[in-house]
Parts: structure tokens; C-alpha cells; sequence
């Protein structure tokens, strides 16, 4: 039975399958480090700056109560629907 | 009061007593009786004084909604009598009222306040002068409020467990749409979650009629596996999750689908005086009759606009309730009206109801018809009745804030006089009532259809199985409709086939009795004043006059209030709208959404001999920890004389292995751990990628591809976080253990230790064989141990890492192979001390999320040199060209004043400038040490800083070093 997605918060884990988001901490969006040393603009723009997008944004999940594992999920922030969740560089 | 006899639907059980007791007297009840009807059966008619008036109230809709019956349960305010089961033996008390229900002092505010109680009284009057603002505060925080919380009441009086419940289909309200829906589709194969606020599900079945109906769908409801939950209000509906409340039990039902079918609320009648004791709404008064064999009244006067009220009139009558006479407020009669006059009871078209009579209680009313405008006109052309009961229906109103809050829209539909649904979200449908759909013959096929057309969402091979069956259903619904209006599909329409006199049409209240809310004592003056002060949209009035805000949460006053906002700005009900609806519902106790601590308390395995050896235990974040054994100082300075053992397995521990482990921790931590040989520790610092410390810690090298990393108590599971986000990102030849729980840990300190440490191993402790800064692998006490020789307390020391298992073993062999040496155990605060004395700082304790190491005074830890990036360096490389404008240091002050912990620091001009961290009384030294952050320019030995704390001054002189042992002489000894 599984034929419409419905705007809901739950996560699947891609160890444990799908769980409860309370179960999960959120690790923010995901923003790249820079490779080389950065400027002070860019470091603060890495530290303290977020999209923040209102649509399909990628970012990092912990499984705190379950496996203990990051991974990474594609999520709309206006409706809460997961699209996609990977291992980084699964996505 | 006698009961009625034996009624067909009746709930109680008359041969089961049981007594309880209401303000200290002795209730006599049947079981399955509520408090509510207990009480009223043993001759009660006031149940509450009202929130701001202290009006009496009596029994209103006996169902749940309305305030007029809370009460406190054991101690337990907010509990509704009308609900509330009656239990053998419960003690039961009036709120609001002093000393007495039927004695209230501050009914005074009644009689003689209410012109000058007005909507923003409080706001307005209290304002001036300011001073006398905490006299004002204090008498309105006893006056406000209903109820008092038991102080003594412990914390973990609730024991409420959470419950996740992820299903197919939530169906939300258990009356006969609710049970069809939830029937069909559990029929199906799908898995089916029913929450129904009611005793049992049934919905208006139960006390119309139906109650044999409704028993047979249960239970074909639970035969096809429908998780039926009773007692059980949903409190919202947040993004898909519905936390449904179930005595002590909140599910958090996750379902893909949701069928709403809440029903309706049965509106009250706005007219003068219409809060007496005796004034109920229709449902109320055939609830009392047909479930618990009571009769509300002697003689009634009913006044409705819609059909329920004639049908109530019918029901009361065969009750033994002498109809007086019944006022139809619709101008043409319906059908149910013949019936009626078949019966000798008198109806009067086009009248109303226009005021209630009586002091306790009703005992007179006053009809008028519609057309006469005004209340003179009305007293003139009406007529006055006596009676003890005035039974009101002002129709019903769809109960549709959950739905809302899944996102349906609600649009006022002229025909019926109402706020119907218009639009619904994706996976949420609408049944029964809630859609406009509650009429007996319209109610089962609507229920059905929506059960059915979930199922089909769910799989779309369910949708051919019952496509005709929902092309049938859907022709029945459609034919017994009239055609819906463009666009607005599913329309909804009252199930009444005359339309309800429209909210202009009945005579306007203008009295300053007339109630609009129940819960807050809002009159229709006060609607009227708020519109004319400005606030003259539904959110603006509600806010300032708090209309909708009560315990009832809109469920008596929604449609009354927009009715007369509407009255008042000359806008059509639509323009008016509706407030928002927001979470909770249904009124839930805050214990209830906390649920019960569910992070377990974590003690170390050695937690058992701290308790025998007299230890003070307190909480230190997770943990149960040994704070002294009753006399921390004399333990600080048992570790300088002889020796002191103290649990330290409250550390973080990790397992850091693979080829990469060490480029791994290099690009961690702000120091090199790839260089340290096997068998060596160091000192680390974490800090994030904006130079902020995040924890610190030894690590030490077990051989090549192993280190063992401690990290501080409360910071284990962060730093396991930390390490495996970077793990994942990186991707490096790494494997992370967490081993906090599985090893346990002591700190065998003080200068005699290494003589009582030699009695229990086999390892050399020889000072050049087991150097400072040595890890070593051996056996003490004859189990398998990692030895770390560090010096966190400041003198020659072992902190000695085993499995936890063996804790107490370990721990009674030491304390056993010192008792020579005169050992003593230490606890937490003892350790401070002592840290305190080394300047060894505590990461969350001396530093905040803004410190960074080298404001910290850990540059020593920093090697910005070291070529390989790691987190934080490129911040902490700028942070080292721009020092920060103060720095953390030791202090000293002679003995004495111990300031607190977050005591300011003043600098020169007496501004503040920073603020103590840590101070402690030293016995060892003889004075007062601390550290505290101060302006850069005071940091250095030497320079005198002012501590302020709480009116306190003092002078305190600045110490960069340790206090104790600066050269750390001791440490390597």
C-alpha cells in the first residue's frame, strides 16, 4: 500500500528505514568547506551564512536514537517532504 | 433526585454503587455515572462560578465543551464534571469560588463591577502609577485564574508514556460517519487508527436512538481491525502527526491518510441572561435524559432555529419533562412540527427566546417574536413562561479546527447560514456533520465514501475493487443534496431543509447579561464596545476582548462572536471570517505533552559504594555523580597529603582505529596528535570551524592505528557527534567506538599514590619507567586496565580506564591497598578544588560558546604552524592577529568572601567588563582562588581587577599561572 507521498515529517535512515524526525537531530544545511584558506568574507559567509531556502534544500541528518549515523536528505522546507536520502555523495 | 426509569440507552449501572466526595460531602453515583451527572442527580444546579463575574453556572452542553463544569479532580484542576467519569472514592472540588459554590464573595464583582469591568479594563486602569504596579500584580494573580496547581504534587506525578502509531488511516471522531469511514476502509486491508473523544464511539447515535446501531458498528469496527481509541480527544493536526490524548497515554498517531469526522457543535443562544443554571443546550438536556436517567428539568421552555431543538422537545417529553412551550425562531414551520402539535405541545413560529428569569436559577422566560425590535417591543409583544429549564439550539456549528489545522479552508456558504468546508488538502477527507453530511440518511454513505476513497489514495488497485460501490454512494449523496454552487466542491450543507434565521434576523442582545463566552465572561456589549473601540476584525476583537480565548476554545462562541462583529461593522458572515484555529483542541494537562523523562539517568557502575560510603549525589547533566562524601575540603586535601580516589566514568571515551585514525584526530584537534609515539597522552582542544571551543580532553596512542580519546562528562555524546559528522563528510580510514558506557574509570591521585597502585600491578611504576604523560596496558586489581598517568587534579596521578563490570572490584581493591596511606575517596566538588588550583579550566563552566583557546589561555594547544588544516584553524589564525578584548585568568582574593559564579567584573570606570567563572574557598592555599575573564589589558600578573557581586565589592589580584605547583614539579614527579 504505498502510492502517495503525504506531507508528513519522518525520515528514512538509510541504515534503519523510516523513523519519527524526533528520533533524528538536524545538522543544518549542507555547506560546503572551503578547500583552500579562505578569505575572512568567505570563512564568515561559511560559518554563519544559510540560504535558507524556501523549496528543495539538501542538508545533514544524525540518526541520534537509532545507528548513530549522518547522512544526507533532500527536503522541501515549505512542505516537509522528504525527496530523496543518501550517504554523502550518494545524493 | 429519583432517576427516570430504566432508559434504553442509559450508561449507568444501577445495581454498581459508588460514592465519591464534592467539597468534602459524601456523593452517592452509579457506575457510569460522570461527576456531572451525579451531582446533578443528587440535586446540584451550580457547578462553577464564572471566570470574572463569579456568576453561577450550571450544566450547559454535558458534553465537554463548554466551561461551566470544571472542576478538580484529586487536586487536579480543569477536569469537566460533564465528562469525567465518576470513580469510587475521588475527592472532587468547586474552582473559582470563596469560601463557597453557592457562597462566592467575589460575586461582588457582579452586582457591583461589571460596568466597570470592561474589555481592556485591566490594561487601561492598572497602567498608573507604576509603583503600584506589584500591589495590583499580586491581587490580580490570586483573583485571575480557575484553580490552583497542589504545589506538593511531585513532578513525576504524570506518568505519561509517549506512543508512536504510524498507520494507514487516522480517522478522528467515532460517530456514525467516523465508524463507516473507519469500517470501509479497514475492510479493505488497510490499517485503521479510530480516536474518539467519547466513553465509547458512537457519536450522537448513542443517546438519539442509535445506541444499538452504534454498539454493532464498534464492534464490526473492531472485528475488522480498527485500533479503536476511546476517551481519546486529538489535539491536533501538525504536518501529519496527530497527537491524540488517552488518559496516560499520548499516541502520536502518524497516518498517510486522515478522514476528519469531528461532527458539530450544538450553538447557544444569545439573549439576556441566558448563563443561569437551567439555561442547556438541547444535546445536553437528552444526554442527561437517555445516558444516565435524568430529568433536566420539570417544565421547559425550548428555543431553537433549527430542527434539533423540536426533536429535543419530543425526547424531553417522553422523559417526563412538561413542555411549556417551544419557540422555532425559523418563520415557516418544518416538518417535525405537525408531530409536535400531534403531541400538545405549543409551537411558536418566528419567536425567540429574549431573557432568562431567576436568581440561583431559571424560573421564568421571556419569548418574543422576531419582528418586535428591541426589548421593550419584545416585552410588550412577548410573553413570560414559567419554568425551570430553558432549552436552547442555536444549530450546530462544524467542528472544524483540526481540519483546518491540515490545511482545509472554510467558506461561508448563505444558504445554510453557515461556515462550511470548501476546500480540503490532499490526503484528508471530510465525513458526516463536518461535511454537511450528518442527516440519518445521509451520514453512513458519507462515512463510507470517504473510507472508501482513502483506501483508493492508499493503493489504486483498492479503487477498482470499489469503484461502483463509490459511484453509488456518491449518486446517494448528490440526490439528497441540492446542486452545489460553482467551485465549491465538496459543498457542505446544513442538514436542515429550512434554512436558519441568518445572524441579523434574530433580535440583537443588547443587554449586559447576554453571554457571547461562556469561559471569560465576554457579554454582547463588550462584542459591540470592542468593534466600536476599532478592533474591529475577528483576530483584533478576539485578542482585546479574548472572545474564543477560554477553556472552550470557541467551541460555544466562534459563530455568535463573527455574527455580532458582523452586526456590528455592517459586513457580510464571509468578510467577517474566522479566527485562526490553533493547537490544542482539546484541553490537555502540559504534563501530558512533556510526557516523562525518557533519558535515562545514567550511574556509573561504582554507584552503589559512593551511596554506602555516604556520598552527597547530585545530578551533573546525565549523570547520578558523588558530589562529596560530606567533607569536600578535608578530601581536597587528603589528594595533596596522602592519596585520593574519585569514579571519573562519567568521561567521554572513544575508540578512534584505522589507518587514518591520526590524520583523522590531526585534522580534529588544534594540536598535532598524529606525532604522539604509542603509549604517550596528550592534551586536545575541539574547537569549531569558528574558533569557539567545543570540548577538550586527553588522547592517548595505543599503538599505530589506535588512540583512545576522553572527552569532558557532558560532552561525550557531542563529541561522538562531532567526530562522525566529520567522519561521514571526509570519508577517511576510520573506525569510531563509543565505549563511555562500557568502561569505567578512577583517578588514583595524591603523592602516595604510586605506592598503593604498585600493590595492585604488575606494571613498573617506576617514575622513569611510567613517565608523566605515559599510557600504559596492564593488570590492576587482576583486570585488564588502561593506565593514563595525567594530572588533572594537580598531583602524581593515574586515571585508570577498565571494563565498568568490575567497577566496584576495582575501586574496593584500592581503597583497601591505601588504607595504609590513609586514602580517601573524593567526590565532584572536591575535584574542583583541586582543578581550580591547576587553572585547568572546564569547558561550558570557564568558557561559553564564544571563548576561544587562545582567549582561553590554551594557545599552548593551538599550532597554527602545524602545515595540515584543521577545523578552526583558519578562524583562530585571524582571532590570533586580532586578540580578543579579554582573556581568561586566575584571580586570587585572601580568605574570606567567596563570590558566586557569574559575579561581573568591573574595569576602571566601574563598567562592567567580564565575570567570574569559577571560585572556590582553598584549604590548601589558604585563600580564595577563582578565574574570570577581564579586559585584556588587566590580564596580567599582578593587575587588580574588581569583583561586584550582589552589592559586594572586592579586589581581587590577577594570577596567570597555576596557584599550586606552578612548574608542575608534582605532576611529573
Amino acid at each position: 500500500m504505498s502510492s502517495i507521498r503525504v506531507v508528513s515529517f519522518v525520515l528514512e535512515c538509510p541504515f534503519c528505514g523510516v523513523r519519527e524526525v524526533a528520533d533524528f537531530a538536524f545538522g543544518g544545511e549542507i555547506t560546503p568547506r572551503p578547500r583552500a584558506t579562505p578569505s575572512l568574507r568567505e570563512l564568515s559567509e561559511y560559518n554563519y551564512f544559510r540560504r535558507n531556502v524556501a523549496g528543495v534544500q539538501r542538508e545533514w541528518w544524525y540518526h541520534r536514537s537509532g545507528c548513530r549515523s549522518w547522512f544526507q536528505a533532500e527536503r522541501d522546507t515549505r512542505t516537509n517532504e522528504i525527496r530523496r536520502v543518501g550517504l554523502p555523495g550518494e545524493l | 433526585m429519583a432517576r427516570l426509569p430504566p432508559q434504553p440507552a442509559e450508561r449507568i449501572e444501577r445495581e454498581r454503587e459508588i460514592s465519591f466526595t464534592f467539597d468534602g460531602r459524601v456523593v452517592r453515583a452509579f457506575e457510569g455515572d460522570t461527576i456531572g451527572s451525579a451531582l446533578f442527580a443528587a440535586g446540584r444546579r451550580t457547578f462553577s462560578r464564572s471566570f470574572k463575574y463569579h456568576r453561577r453556572r450550571g450544566l450547559l452542553c454535558c458534553s465537554g465543551s463548554c466551561p461551566n463544569c470544571l472542576v478538580a479532580v484529586d487536586g487536579a484542576p480543569g477536569a469537566r464534571a460533564c465528562t469525567e467519569p465518576a470513580r469510587d472514592g475521588i475527592s472532587v472540588k468547586h474552582l473559582n469560588a470563596t469560601p463557597s459554590l453557592e457562597l462566592d464573595v467575589m460575586s461582588l464583582t457582579d452586582a457591583v463591577g461589571g460596568p466597570f469591568t470592561p474589555p481592556g479594563f485591566y490594561y487601561r486602569t492598572f497602567m498608573r502609577p507604576r509603583r503600584l504596579w506589584p500591589l495590583y500584580e499580586w491581587v490580580l494573580r490570586h483573583a485571575a485564574g480557575l484553580g490552583r496547581l497542589e504545589r506538593s504534587r511531585s513532578e513525576r506525578a504524570w506518568r505519561t508514556e509517549y506512543r508512536r502509531r504510524h498507520a494507514d488511516v487516522l480517522v478522528v471522531g467515532g460517530g456514525h460517519a467516523g465508524l463507516a469511514a473507519a469500517i470501509a476502509a479497514a475492510e479493505l486491508g488497510a490499517d485503521v487508527v479510530l480516536a474518539d473523544e467519547g466513553r465509547e464511539p458512537g457519536g450522537r447515535l448513542l443517546w438519539e436512538g442509535g445506541h444499538e446501531l452504534a454498539r454493532a458498528l464498534a464492534e464490526r469496527a473492531r472485528a475488522a481491525g480498527v485500533e479503536v481509541l476511546r476517551s481519546a480527544p486529538a489535539l491536533a493536526h501538525f504536518d501529519g502527526l496527530v497527537p491524540v490524548w488517552q488518559g496516560d497515554t499520548l499516541h502520536q498517531v502518524r497516518a498517510r491518510l486522515h478522514v476528519y469526522a469531528t461532527g458539530a457543535i450544538e450553538q447557544p443562544l444569545v439573549f439576556e441572561r441566558n448563563d443561569l443554571p437551567g439555561v442547556m443546550l438541547s444535546g445536553g438536556a437528552r444526554r442527561l435524559a437517555a445516558l444516565y436517567a435524568l430529568r433536566p428539568g420539570e417544565r421547559a421552555v425550548i428555543a431553537t432555529t433549527c430542527d434539533r431543538g423540536l426533536a429535543a422537545a419530543l425526547a424531553l417529553q417522553e422523559a417526563g419533562v412538561e413542555i411549556a412551550a417551544v419557540a422555532d425562531a425559523r418563520g415557516a414551520p418544518s416538518a417535525a412540527v405537525a408531530e409536535l402539535e400531534a403531541r400538545g405541545i405549543e409551537t411558536l413560529q418566528g419567536w425567540t427566546v429574549t431573557a432568562a428569569h431567576g436568581r440561583r436559577a431559571v424560573t421564568r422566560a421571556t419569548l418574543a417574536p422576531l419582528a418586535s425590535a428591541g426589548a421593550r417591543a419584545a416585552e410588550a409583544s412577548g410573553r413570560t413562561l414559567e419554568c425551570d429549564l430553558i432549552v436552547v439550539s442555536g444549530g450546530d456549528a462544524p467542528a472544524s479546527a483540526l481540519v483546518a489545522q491540515a490545511g482545509a479552508r472554510a467558506a461561508y456558504d448563505g444558504a445554510s447560514g453557515q461556515f462550511v468546508l470548501a476546500e480540503l488538502p490532499r490526503g484528508v477527507f471530510a465525513a458526516g456533520e463536518l461535511a454537511g453530511d450528518g442527516a440519518p440518511e445521509r451520514v453512513a454513505a458519507s462515512g463510507e465514501l470517504a473510507g472508501l476513497e482513502a483506501a483508493a489514495a492508499l493503493d489504486a488497485s483498492l479503487a477498482d475493487v470499489s469503484r461502483e460501490r463509490m459511484s453509488l454512494l456518491r449518486e446517494q449523496l448528490a440526490s439528497a443534496h441540492e446542486p452545489a454552487p460553482a467551485g465549491a466542491a465538496p459543498a457542505a450543507r446544513a442538514h436542515d431543509e429550512l434554512p436558519a434565521p441568518a445572524h441579523d434576523e434574530l433580535p440583537a442582545p443588547n443587554g449586559a447579561r447576554a453571554f457571547v463566552c461562556y469561559c471569560e465572561d465576554v457579554t454582547a456589549k463588550d462584542i459591540g464596545r470592542g468593534v466600536r473601540e476599532g478592533y474591529d476584525s475577528i483576530e483584533l476583537c478576539k485578542r482585546f476582548t479574548t472572545v474564543t480565548m477560554g477553556p472552550c476554545q470557541g467551541r460555544m462562541c466562534q459563530r455568535s462572536s463573527v455574527g455580532l462583529i458582523a452586526r456590528e461593522t455592517g459586513q457580510e458572515l464571509d468578510a467577517v471570517g474566522t479566527p485562526t484555529a490553533r493547537p490544542p483542541w482539546a484541553a490537555v494537562p502540559l504534563g501530558v505533552l512533556a510526557g516523562r523523562p525518557i533519558e535515562p539517568a545514567k550511574r556509573s557502575s561504582i554507584h552503589g559504594r559512593h551511596r554506602e560510603l555516604g556520598a552527597r549525589v547530585q545530578w551533573a547533566g546525565d549523570w547520578r555523580r558523588a558530589y562529596d562524601y560530606g567533607d569536600p575540603e578535608g578530601e581536597a586535601l587528603a589528594v595533596h597529603a596522602s592519596a585520593g580516589l574519585i569514579d571519573v566514568s562519567t568521561l567521554g571515551k572513544l575508540l578512534v582505529r584505522g589507518p587514518d585514525a591520526g590524520e583523522f584526530l590531526d585534522r580534529l584537534y588544534t594540536n598535532r596528535i598524529s606525532t604522539l609515539k604509542p603509549g604517550r597522552v596528550r592534551y586536545g582542544v575541539l574547537t569549531s570551524d569558528a574558533g569557539r571551543i567545543i570540548d577538550d580532553g586527553t588522547i592517548g596512542r595505543l599503538d599505530e592505528a589506535t588512540f583512545y580519546v576522553t572527552t569532558t562528562s557532558s560532552g561525550a555524546g557531542a563529541v561522538e557527534q562531532w567526530f562522525s559528522w566529520w567522519l561521514a563528510d571526509w570519508g577517511l580510514g576510520v573506525h569510531l567506538s563509543d565505549v563511555t558506557q562500557a568502561l569505567a574509570a578512577v583517578n588514583l591521585a595524591g603523592p602516595r599514590s604510586r605506592a598503593i597502585l604498585s600493590r595492585l600491578t604488575d606494571l613498573d611504576c617506576a617514575p622513569e619507567a611510567f613517565t608523566y604523560l605515559d599510557a600504559r596496558q596492564g593488570r590492576v586489581a587482576g583486570v585488564g586496565a588502561l593506565l593514563l598517568r595525567i594530572g588533572f587534579v594537580g598531583e602524581l596521578g593515574y586515571e585508570i580506564h577498565f571494563p565498568a563490570a568490575y567497577g566496584e572490584h576495582v575501586w574496593d581493591a584500592i581503597l583497601a591497598a591505601g588504607e595504609p596511606e590513609e586514602i580517601r575517596p573524593f567526590g565532584l566538588e572536591p575535584q574542583r578544588i583541586l582543578r581550580l588550583q591547576k587553572q585547568h579550566i572546564l569547558v561550558g563552566q570557564d568558557t561559553d560558546s564564544e571563548s576561544t583557546p587562545l582567549g582561553a589561555a590554551l594557545g599552548w594547544a593551538v599550532k597554527l604552524d602545524k602545515d595540515e588544516d584543521f577545523i578552526g584553524k583558519w578562524a583562530l589564525a585571524h582571532t590570533a592577529e586580532h586578540p580578543a578584548p579579554s582573556a581568561l585568568v586566575g584571580f586570587t582574593l585572601p580568605d574570606g568572601f567567596v563570590p558566586t559564579e557569574g559575579a561581573v567584573v568591573l574595569d576602571g570606570s566601574g563598567a562592567v567588563a567580564g565575570q567570574v567563572t569559577s571560585a572556590r574557598r582553598s584549604r590548601q592555599l589558604g585563600c580564595v582562588i577563582g578565574m574570570a575573564w577581564v579586559p585584556a589589558a588587566l590580564a596580567g600578573d599582578g593587575a587588580s581587577v574588581t569583583i561586584a557581586d550582589n552589592g559586594t565589592r572586592v579586589s581581587a589580584s590577577v594570577v596567570t599561572e597555576p596557584f599550586h605547583d606552578p612548574a608542575g614539579e608534582l605532576l611529573r614527579s
